[in-house]
């Protein structure tokens, strides 16, 4: 350890003010403090000792509680992948078909997005902040697994760019960084990211005789008679009995993106933020009540047979979990004020079901809602701190 | 009757190296210095004194150019040695090599039956020229109070929860009689004076039998203690009010000033912290040297010295001086050293409010901690995690102030309550802190930009 600290104690000059490489300052600093904590103490004035969390183990956190989601979509990838062409595998060769698949964007999310934060850094003269690390696992994990890298790539410079460093950088941003990656494929290339493009089928692989890569949401919305048999007929033609029950969907054994089907894997990835206070057990809740809700809303309205579904179902199905405790609780793009989370998560949970079931041309609605709310948590909080300033002013007058 | 609060948002800071409770009467300290820096409000002080001077133990050393009147006063007797003074000569501290045994200024003298006389005027001016009204302090914005002006309300909270704070049963013990004719003299200016307890620890006679007050009872962690926590839930300042806190200590002078004509700067101090062999209380003077209480007295060299405590106080050398308003000295590991991979370690020897990934101090509630200096991390961006709101038991919004101070949005700060919190009321929120900013910085710079608006 000692060498490495010397090492960086020899080249650091040359980073610090009229050093040759100054410009990179923040770059140095990055990796610097990537090693070590650094050895900076207190000031004269105020608090002398600091509490132990830093932006770095916040962060390292988040990721930790998605690495369940990460692991199981890896399997899954495989998972789904056997059963399209009809091929018996082994767990392993499930999981390497999955590394394979997924290892690749991560390494391309990671690499497109620290590198325009290094960027900016050096221009800007900012520090380089931790933040990037979780989206850039949020980005794989809401991708399908066959997505072509370019495509990943052009989506996380513009979610970077535009998303976060053109409103000010890191905790100014409006919107989730991910879902701005993930909205942009959706309205810039819809053919790679939306239909059937869910499972990886390999080039010029045959399908098994009757397959379908319909998502258990595509099938809700083409349903024109009862949607739960219409479910859990899915797949008996092709091998894949079952697949869109209530505990296969919650077990989360079925195509969507690599990190998002299984509901199982995201309440653990929930009990971790919770445990940890890290994610906001409010807007989690709130989540989840508001889609239980308005499913149970939509069933009394029944306008068409996808209203009729089961509120339950709504909450296994597609990306509504994942969404809920990973990208609803990001704390620079929620409502900031602890009343405000509940009105928030909430909505976010209504405006999910609202959309897909009156929507045909959205069938998966947790992705625009939570854009949605992004927009509005501002509105919120202006609200719910409107009422405190009135409550001050009351005080006075009374 | 009083109120009863209870207070559940909040952190204790354990730390290793609580006082003992004993008092020992230390060799006295040579030196003595008063720092017109720790008085917040002062204006251009000028001091009344040349080095070479002889003073006596309530002698002025300055004054403060907008409120003449308002005298700072030697807290023993001896010559001035230094001066000192900084850039633009702002002036920085005034050293007295004090005396062997403290001679007095003799102010008038009165009798309890005489005190309940006294009119405001009288009360007034014996106090400004006995050098006690610098411990007054005035809200909004935690100055200095300003003579001219008659607060609704005057609160002293009788209790400390600061890191390692010192037992004010201790602190004060058989102070009664001069507590209760400060209370008196004090309610010259407003009767509604309220002394603010703690119902956990034993509350010392000094305060449940002191007359003339109302006695409100709180519950709850740090900062249950602070004076302004407690008003918000007491009788909240809005615009316009003014209202007057002070330490017991404060009071006790104040009382003395009139009973024994003296200004009397005596006082029990607490040395603290994890460096301190001993650490127990000594009986010295205001802004007495540390020199004498730390001979001798430490486990390890490379050691802070906080005048104060590790949420408020400030760093002073090892030559340095306790503060005008600090009862308490502590002493810390320096944190000057690079940690390899520290940031994701797991650890149970460092101290967190919060429990992400590998921070393991919640599993033990009841450790004192050795805690050192460093920041545990690097400033970020101002990324809200809601952790502030978690440490302020009162219905103000510490992230949404403290964003329009940085916005200078003047309406939005008054809006949001500026005039109810100072420095210590936050201070929690800066330990905290995932970003590491310098929230008392920030909340004093918001109070003055309001304060000279």
């Amino acid at each position: 350890m000692k060498f490495i600290r010397k090492q960086l104690d020899g080249v650091k000059h040359n980073f610090e003010k009229g050093g040759k490489w100054e410009k990179f300052y923040f770059a140095f600093e990055a990796f610097d403090t990537f090693l070590f904590v650094p050895n900076t103490t207190t000031g004269i004035k105020g608090v002398q000792v600091r509490d132990a969390i830093d932006m770095k183990r916040l962060m390292m956190t988040v990721i930790i509680a998605m690495v369940p989601c990460l692991l199981f979509g890896m399997w899954n990838v495989g998972q789904q992948h056997f059963l399209a062409i009809g091929q018996v595998a082994t767990f392993s060769e499930k999981f390497w078909i999955g590394i394979v698949k997924t290892v690749p964007i991560i390494v391309v999310s990671y690499g497109v997005g620290l590198g325009i934060e290094f960027l900016f850094s050096a221009l800007r003269r900012h520090p380089v902040n931790e933040g990037f690390l979780v989206t850039g696992m949020l980005i794989p994990l809401v991708m399908p697994a066959d997505i072509p890298l370019w495509q990943v790539a052009i989506a996380t410079a513009f979610s970077v760019v535009i998303g976060k460093e053109a409103f000010g950088g890191t905790g100014m941003n409006v919107v989730n960084i991910a879902l701005t990656a993930r909205a942009f494929l959706y309205f810039a290339y819809p053919t790679d990211i939306s239909g059937e493009v869910w499972t990886y089928l390999g080039e010029g692989a045959k399908t098994v005789a009757g397959y379908s890569g319909a998502t258990p949401l595509a099938v809700a919305a083409a349903s024109t008679g009862n949607v739960v048999s219409d479910l859990g007929e899915f797949g008996k033609s092709w091998g894949a009995n079952g697949m869109y029950s209530f505990s296969n969907m919650f077990w989360g054994a079925m195509p969507g993106c690599i990190g998002e089907t299984s509901t199982l894997m995201c309440l653990i990835g929930a009990a971790i933020l919770i445990a940890t206070g890290v994610g906001s057990w409010k807007i989690i809740v709130s989540v989840f009540a508001g889609a239980l809700g308005m499913g149970l809303f939509v069933n009394l309205v029944g306008a068409n047979p996808f209203t009729q579904l089961p509120a339950h179902y709504h909450l296994v199905m597609g990306g509504l979990a994942f969404g809920a405790v990973f990208m609803a609780t990001d704390p620079v793009t929620a409502a900031h004020t602890e009343t405000g989370k509940w009105y928030y998560g909430a909505l976010i949970g209504v405006f999910t079901v609202l959309i897909r079931v009156f929507n045909p041309a959205y069938p998966e609605g947790i992705m625009l809602a939570i854009l949605l709310m992004n927009v509005f948590a501002p509105l919120i909080d202006y609200f719910v701190v409107s009422a405190n300033k009135k409550r001050r002013l009351q005080r006075a007058t009374v | 009757m009083g109120k009863y609060i209870r207070l559940k948002k909040g952190f204790n800071i354990n730390l290793l190296g609580k006082a003992a409770p004993k008092i020992t009467q230390a060799e006295q300290a040579e030196t003595f210095v008063v720092k017109p820096t720790d008085f917040m409000g002062i204006y251009m002080p000028k001091p009344v004194v040349k080095e070479g001077d002889s003073v006596k133990a309530g002698s002025p050393l300055f004054h403060d150019k907008k409120h003449e009147n308002v005298l700072y006063a030697a807290p023993v007797s001896g010559e001035i040695v230094e001066i000192k003074r900084g850039e633009k000569r702002k002036l920085l501290e005034i050293k007295i090599l004090a005396d062997k045994k403290v001679e007095y200024d003799q102010f008038r003298k009165y009798s309890i039956s005489e005190i309940g006389n006294l009119s405001v005027s009288d009360v007034k001016n014996q106090m400004l020229k006995g050098g006690v009204w610098p411990t007054i302090v005035q809200r909004p914005f935690g100055v200095i109070a300003d003579p001219a002006l008659t607060p609704k309300a005057i609160h002293i909270s009788a209790f400390d929860t600061h890191p390692l704070a010192p037992d004010y049963s201790i602190l004060f013990r058989g102070q009664d009689q001069a507590f209760q004719a400060g209370i008196d003299i004090l309610r010259k200016f407003s009767p509604a004076i309220h002394v603010n307890v703690h119902t956990t620890s034993e509350i010392s006679t000094v305060f449940s039998q002191v007359k003339g007050v109302e006695v409100n009872k709180f519950s709850g962690p740090h900062p249950a203690g602070c004076v302004g926590i407690q008003i918000h839930h007491i009788d909240p300042i809005n615009k316009g009010d003014i209202v007057w806190t002070l330490n017991p200590y404060g009071v006790i002078q104040i009382g003395k000033l009139f009973m024994n004509g003296v200004y009397d700067a005596s006082r029990v101090i607490a040395v603290t912290g994890s460096e301190v062999k001993e650490p127990q209380y000594y009986k010295t003077y205001t802004g007495a040297s540390i020199k004498k209480f730390i001979e001798n007295n430490l486990t390890n060299e490379h050691v802070r010295f906080i005048s104060g405590n590790v949420l408020t106080g400030s760093r002073i050398e090892k030559d340095g001086h306790l503060g005008f308003y600090d009862q308490q000295l502590t002493v810390l590991p320096e944190g000057d050293q690079y940690e390899f991979l520290g940031w994701i370690g797991l650890g149970t020897k460092k101290l967190s409010f919060q429990r992400a990934f590998g921070l393991l101090s919640f599993l033990t509630p009841a450790k004192e901690f050795r805690l050192n200096t460093n920041s545990n991390g690097e400033e970020r961006a101002f990324v809200q995690t809601g952790v502030f709101e978690k440490v302020t038991p009162i219905d103000i919004l510490p992230t949404h102030l403290l964003k329009s101070i940085l916005a200078e949005d003047l309406d939005e700060m008054e809006a949001l309550g500026i005039y109810e919190v100072i420095e210590e009321d936050f201070a929690l929120c800066e330990f905290v802190d995932v970003s590491k900013h310098n929230v008392q910085e920030i909340l004093r710079d918001g109070i003055e930009l309001i304060q000279n608006s």
